[in-house]
């Protein structure tokens, strides 16, 4: 416990990225809290959804402070509709702000995607079409939101089922320019990466070639299920519950040999297993960022 | 930006609405149709906001099963998405929308269960607040009680109906122990989280408008009288048993400063007369 605690607040007063770098983490979820409070399995840090915890007061606070005096946090955002036509919604980001202030996140993250529009929120992270008038929206939300929670946000590519006429450039391309522009970082969602090459049809470590690896300040792992096209090709659905897929181990192995350890989720939101199961992801996941680091090391001391 | 906002209305309106055809510029791969892989999207936005109400309100849910359940959650997903990224507040309008729902006019009572699940769910998130202990209530000077106003918990609520609800709602949360709802008659209930759960408690009769009296912060006077005025059975003895035995008041206000110094100790003394200040519990076990 003791351990823990010391190891809370050097993440606070620490370069947060760094101090995270090469740590496996795994989503919050309450049903796992005693667990979680009880030593954790070795887990790094934990990842929750902000929308989650913008409630007055009651289980989810209760849950998440005891979880923060020991653990690192990492702050997802689902809510923010950065890629929205309709502007962000100043309140919801002073809720963000809150939290944030609240909480002392390591990381901030929100999704290249949009989820409200006319007043509406539709629950989804939806697609975007590619081109410049997409990415000047793009930038001027992030510029608002960096700005508003003076804090660098981490832009997460997207799981996509489909594609639009009007795009005028490739999703890896969209990325570097938002990333450039705004000096934002980014969260490689490798998971994403392999659901939306399938469905389109591209190679999957050519994207990953193609995106700015600098920039990259975190990792998402996560399942996906099967489905078909209306072609009868297979269609990849990012569906979040199940175990990470062995080729989607190898993308995240070929990531890291070339960007080194960089803190790393795994996202199992549906059909939650038990605690020590999620656990063992993140251990495996802990492993691959250890191997780098002890190769990287012995490259250095040669 | 305006192409954007017109590809994005399109895209809206074609996910909340099988029938309605989908955007004209999105293609799958190799250009082929993308009806099936526009379906994944509609799919999650619309099943998504199902399980929602679902989780959020299960003994409707069970009440009239989930077929049914999910055909009529589909219907108002589609007419009333929600207006906030709050998951945890969709679902507000889903009572009344269960009331002018004609296919579930049989079950009269339906709405005001979910009425109550839903004061159960907002309970859940409400603002902390600790509950006064129950020697807050004793030593208070007679001649004042009129003119007292309780603080409750920012969780408390209370759901009337003309039904049984709390005994519905019992049965079918626990099934296990459920037992005949006898007699059938109208029922309130006081929902709040005191503590750490939410606890669901059945009012003796008259107790709801007493109760929301003082929830409004009325006075204790025209909280009896509204109770009085509700049912010839109201006993404020009773109302008052159950209100302590639920945790729910965090303070109380309105008491004469003057009352208050009168029974204080000498080194009390030193707080401006002139500053009257809310009795909370630390100051009501010195009236004790």
């Amino acid at each position: 416990m003791r351990r823990q605690a010391t190891l809370a607040s050097d993440i606070v007063v620490d370069d947060c990225a760094s101090s995270l770098s090469s740590r496996a983490g795994v989503g919050l979820k309450l049903e796992h809290a005693a667990d979680v409070l009880n030593g954790g399995h070795g887990v790094g840090f934990f990842e929750v959804h902000a929308e989650n915890y913008m409630g007055a007061g009651g289980e989810p606070h209760r849950v998440l402070s005891r979880v923060r005096e020991s653990f690192a946090l990492s702050l997802h955002g689902v809510g923010l509709s950065i890629g929205g036509a309709d502007p962000i919604c100043e309140i919801h980001l002073d809720r963000l702000r809150r939290l944030i202030e609240r909480y002392q996140p390591a990381l901030f993250s929100e999704h290249l995607a949009w989820s409200s529009h006319g007043g509406s929120f539709l629950n989804d992270l939806l697609p975007l079409p590619y081109n410049l008038a997409t990415l000047q929206r793009v930038c001027d939300h992030i510029d608002l939101v960096q700005e508003k929670l003076r804090t660098r946000l981490l832009l997460e590519n997207p799981a996509t089922y489909l594609l639009f006429e009007e795009s005028t450039m490739s999703e890896a391309e969209f990325i570097r320019s938002v990333a450039a522009r705004t000096g934002c970082g980014l969260l490689l969602d490798i998971g994403n990466v392999y659901v939306s090459a399938v469905n389109h049809g591209f190679e999957p470590m050519a994207y990953i070639d193609a995106f700015p690896i600098d920039a990259i300040e975190e990792i998402h792992l996560a399942g996906f299920a099967v489905d078909r096209d209306d072609g009868g090709t297979p269609l990849l659905i990012d569906s979040h519950g199940c175990e990470v897929a062995e080729v989607v181990w190898a993308l995240f192995q070929r990531t890291i040999a070339r960007t080194g350890p960089i803190s790393t989720m795994i996202e199992w939101d549906n059909d939650v297993p038990a605690f020590a199961a999620l656990a063992a992801q993140a251990k495996r996941a802990q492993s691959v960022l250890m191997t780098e680091e002890r190769r990287r090391a012995r490259r250095i001391s040669a | 930006m305006l192409q954007l906002a017109g590809t994005q209305n399109a895209f809206a309106h074609a996910l909340l609405g099988p029938e309605r055809a989908v955007p004209a510029s999105i293609r799958g791969a190799a250009r082929r149709g993308a009806d099936r892989r526009f379906a994944v999207y509609r799919n999650n936005v619309i099943t998504g906001l199902i399980d929602a109400l679902a989780q959020r309100f299960p003994v409707v849910c069970r009440l009239v099963g989930e077929e049914f359940f999910r055909a009529m959650a589909r219907i108002y997903v589609t007419a009333q998405p929600p207006s906030s990224p709050l998951m945890m507040l969709y679902g507000g309008t889903f009572p009344n929308f269960i009331d002018a729902f004609a296919p579930a006019a049989s079950l009269p009572y339906l709405g005001d269960v979910a009425r109550l699940e839903l004061a159960r769910g907002r309970a859940y998130h409400a603002a902390d607040a600790v509950p006064a202990t129950p020697q807050i209530f004793t030593g208070l000077p007679a001649e004042q009680l009129g003119h007292l106003r309780v603080r409750v918990h920012p969780s408390a609520s209370i759901v009337a109906s003309a039904h049984p609800i709390v005994s519905i709602w019992q049965v079918n949360a626990d099934p296990d122990h459920a037992v005949p709802i006898a007699p059938w008659t109208a029922e309130a209930a006081l929902v709040a989280r005191p503590f750490t759960d939410v606890e669901v408690r059945r009012l003796p009769p008259g107790a709801a408008a007493f109760m929301s009296c003082l929830l409004g912060h009325g006075a204790m006077a025209e909280a009896v009288e509204a109770g009085a005025s509700a049912s010839t059975d109201f006993h404020l003895a009773e109302s008052l048993a159950v209100l302590i035995a639920a945790n729910v008041v965090i303070g109380i206000d309105g008491l004469a400063p003057a009352s208050r110094l009168k029974r204080r100790t000498s080194s009390r003394r030193l707080r401006p007369r002139s500053a009257p200040r809310p009795v909370d519990a630390e100051h009501s076990a010195l009236l004790a």
